[in-house]
């Protein structure tokens, strides 16, 4: 579909017809998303509703219930597939995403002590602020790492060492909840679901995720000179220490905004990335905005299968994404092993 | 006037003096051969001239102090080829060439990244140079070594700097591509261009480099033209080594054969 094939060796913008075709899946899916739910409606209803022309019941739905969370999906998606993309191209590791750093486990661990000190009932602020002064946290430590020069390998090992911590000090709070309620609330919350969302929360995160994206994108065109390894990129000009801060404090302001209104979504970061890669020529720089807007459209997609899956209960979003992105991400794994060591 | 004029550097690394005190000289059209033993310090000096190791002592550039060039206009004016041929993603070897023209990229926020006619000419002229031009649509890493590291080579010279620095180039090529991209250095540098190579192969060294410099232990031990530096006498005090040399078609080689006992070597290689 994308191909290359310019007789002048320079690259284009090329991947145009790509991110033109995920806009165009995008806006598809999030149609159909306003569609479906306990009560479906046609795509009459549901243009009614938007415009407020149908009946009052068709605009509630689809105003305050259904709109709020084709948002929260577009929002979760941009934020975990461009990190993910970033983060593989800047630690040169395909096996780099939003999660490695500890990013989304440091705000899981903030919204689950607000849920263990039962303080999260107080106002709807409380939570998601918690989240995100943890992960703005994580980001200052791993900051302060980048800027003491340390290569990406030591970034790496922090990432893991500060998630596996917000992992430990999450269970130790699960450990001793002393009702049962308080388990349930925190394991429901750490499954990851956009279900029951207002657009209170969608504005709470929308700014963050945006300044977020735009420091991830102002690092697109030195993504793909880093392809050369760090002392060839360093040689043509790039400054790796400012690269190093825009991608983590991009990576952290929107996975940590989204995180704290919708819980712990994994893999998205990680799959949609690899699935991508092929289609911008593998370059890192050209695959952030494909890989946004392909997260986007995977979020939504998932969002839209819980629904029309027929489960006791509507299954959460995070276990479907893990459902299909653990064992997808094994079969790369096992098809290029050379890739990933 | 030289190109590049270093004098009196120094590089100290976890507290050991990897560089010490070494000064030399390359003019325009010249080019320079590092050889040594291993960990002599040969590719920790071409990292300091590259800036990418803090240094003491001074690096200048057409008369400029390197360290005090913004890093986009020194870029364009050095040109730094690492040693191994790590590329992380399968990108195309055009594409690869292409990002030695990033130095001269606009900002962002300029609309930047739409290359020019300079930028498309400077391409196909490194692919030319490298003799690479059937692959431009081939994925790097689908190549052999040897066209591998002509592609690094080609994204090296599409910088177009004056000054290159290449850090073992032809180490992990077979006996034809070695000389092929040592032919394709020479010819870069009889254009006008300026090279210094890090070279383990005594005999490329002497066939292809105006001037050697021979390191030992972070110090210069010798410089000056091939025939001066690759004495019997050097070989054996800093390599440790007998070698067979001789004349053929007017160039000298040099033959590594037999290891011999290093006199004075343990005095050199202190500090």
């Amino acid at each position: 579909m994308i191909d290359t094939a310019h007789s002048d060796g320079l690259p284009r913008r090329r991947p145009l017809p790509l991110n033109l075709l995920l806009v165009g899946l995008l806006l598809a899916l999030s149609l159909v998303s306003l569609r479906f739910g306990s009560a479906p409606l046609s795509l009459g209803e549901v243009v009614g509703g938007l415009l407020g022309t149908g009946p009052e019941e068709h605009r509630l739905i689809v105003q305050q219930i259904r709109l709020p969370r084709v948002a929260l999906a577009w929002l979760v998606g941009l934020a975990l597939g461009a990190s993910g993309a970033a983060l593989q191209g800047l630690l040169r590791n395909p096996l780099a995403e939003p999660g490695l750093l500890g990013i989304s486990s440091s705000a899981g661990l903030g919204a689950v002590l607000t849920l263990y000190f039962g303080i999260s009932a107080m106002s709807l602020w409380i939570l998601p602020a918690a989240a995100m002064t943890f992960a703005l946290l994580a980001t200052l430590l791993l900051y302060a790492l980048a800027r003491a020069g340390s290569n990406n390998l030591t970034l790496i090992l922090a990432g893991v060492a500060l998630s596996s911590l917000a992992g430990a000090l999450t269970s130790l709070a699960l450990n001793l909840a002393p009702d049962p309620g308080g388990v349930q609330d925190i394991l429901l919350w750490l499954l990851g679901s956009i279900s029951d969302r207002s657009f209170e929360e969608v504005w709470l995160c929308l700014p963050f995720v945006l300044i977020g994206l735009g420091l991830l994108f102002m690092a697109a065109p030195a993504l793909d000179v880093l392809s050369l390894g760090e002392a060839e990129a360093a040689t043509l000009g790039v400054d790796l220490g400012r690269l190093r801060r825009l991608i983590i404090l991009g990576s952290a302001l929107s996975v940590g905004a989204t995180v704290a209104v919708t819980g712990t979504i994994g893999f998205v970061g990680l799959v949609v990335p690899h699935l991508l890669r092929r289609f911008v020529a593998y370059r890192p720089g050209r695959l952030l905005l494909a890989s946004a807007l392909g997260g986007a459209v995977l979020v939504l997609a998932a969002d839209i299968s819980v629904r029309l899956l027929d489960t006791p209960r509507e299954l959460m979003l995070g276990v479907v994404t893990a459902l299909i992105g653990a064992p997808f991400f094994l079969g790369l794994v096992l098809r290029s092993r050379r890739d990933l060591l | 006037m030289s190109l590049l004029e270093v004098s009196g550097l120094e590089v100290v690394l976890g507290g050991k003096a990897c560089v010490r005190d070494l000064s030399l000289k390359v003019g325009e059209g010249e080019l320079l051969g590092l050889i040594g033993p291993n960990g002599a310090g040969k590719s920790t000096l071409v990292k300091a001239i590259a800036q990418l190791l803090p240094y003491r002592g001074r690096i200048r550039l057409n008369g400029q102090d390197l360290a005090r060039v913004e890093a986009r206009e020194r870029a364009r004016r050095i040109a730094y080829l690492s040693q191994g041929d790590a590329v992380q993603w399968p990108i195309a070897v055009q594409d690869l060439v292409a990002l030695g023209r990033h130095p001269y990229r606009g900002s962002w926020w300029r609309g930047a990244g739409t290359p020019g006619a300079e930028d498309r000419a400077a391409v196909d002229a490194a692919l030319r140079a490298a003799d690479i031009q059937h692959l431009r649509h081939r994925k790097v890493t689908e190549l052999s070594g040897g066209e591998r590291a002509r592609a690094r080579l080609a994204r090296v010279l599409a910088v177009q700097a004056p000054l290159i620095l290449a850090d073992e180039p032809v180490a992990a090529l077979d006996p034809r591509h070695q000389i092929q991209v040592m032919a394709l250095l020479r010819e870069h540098c009889n254009q006008g261009g300026s090279l210094i190579l890090v070279l383990h192969d005594l005999t490329l060294a002497s066939r292809f480099c105006d001037q050697l410099l021979l390191l030992d232990g972070g110090a210069g031990i010798a410089l000056g033209a091939p025939a001066q530096v690759l004495t019997a006498q050097h070989l054996r005090s800093v390599y440790g080594i007998r070698a067979i040399t001789g004349v053929h078609e007017g160039l000298d080689y040099v033959l590594p054969w037999a290891c011999e006992p290093r006199e004075g070597k343990s005095e050199m290689t202190q500090g």
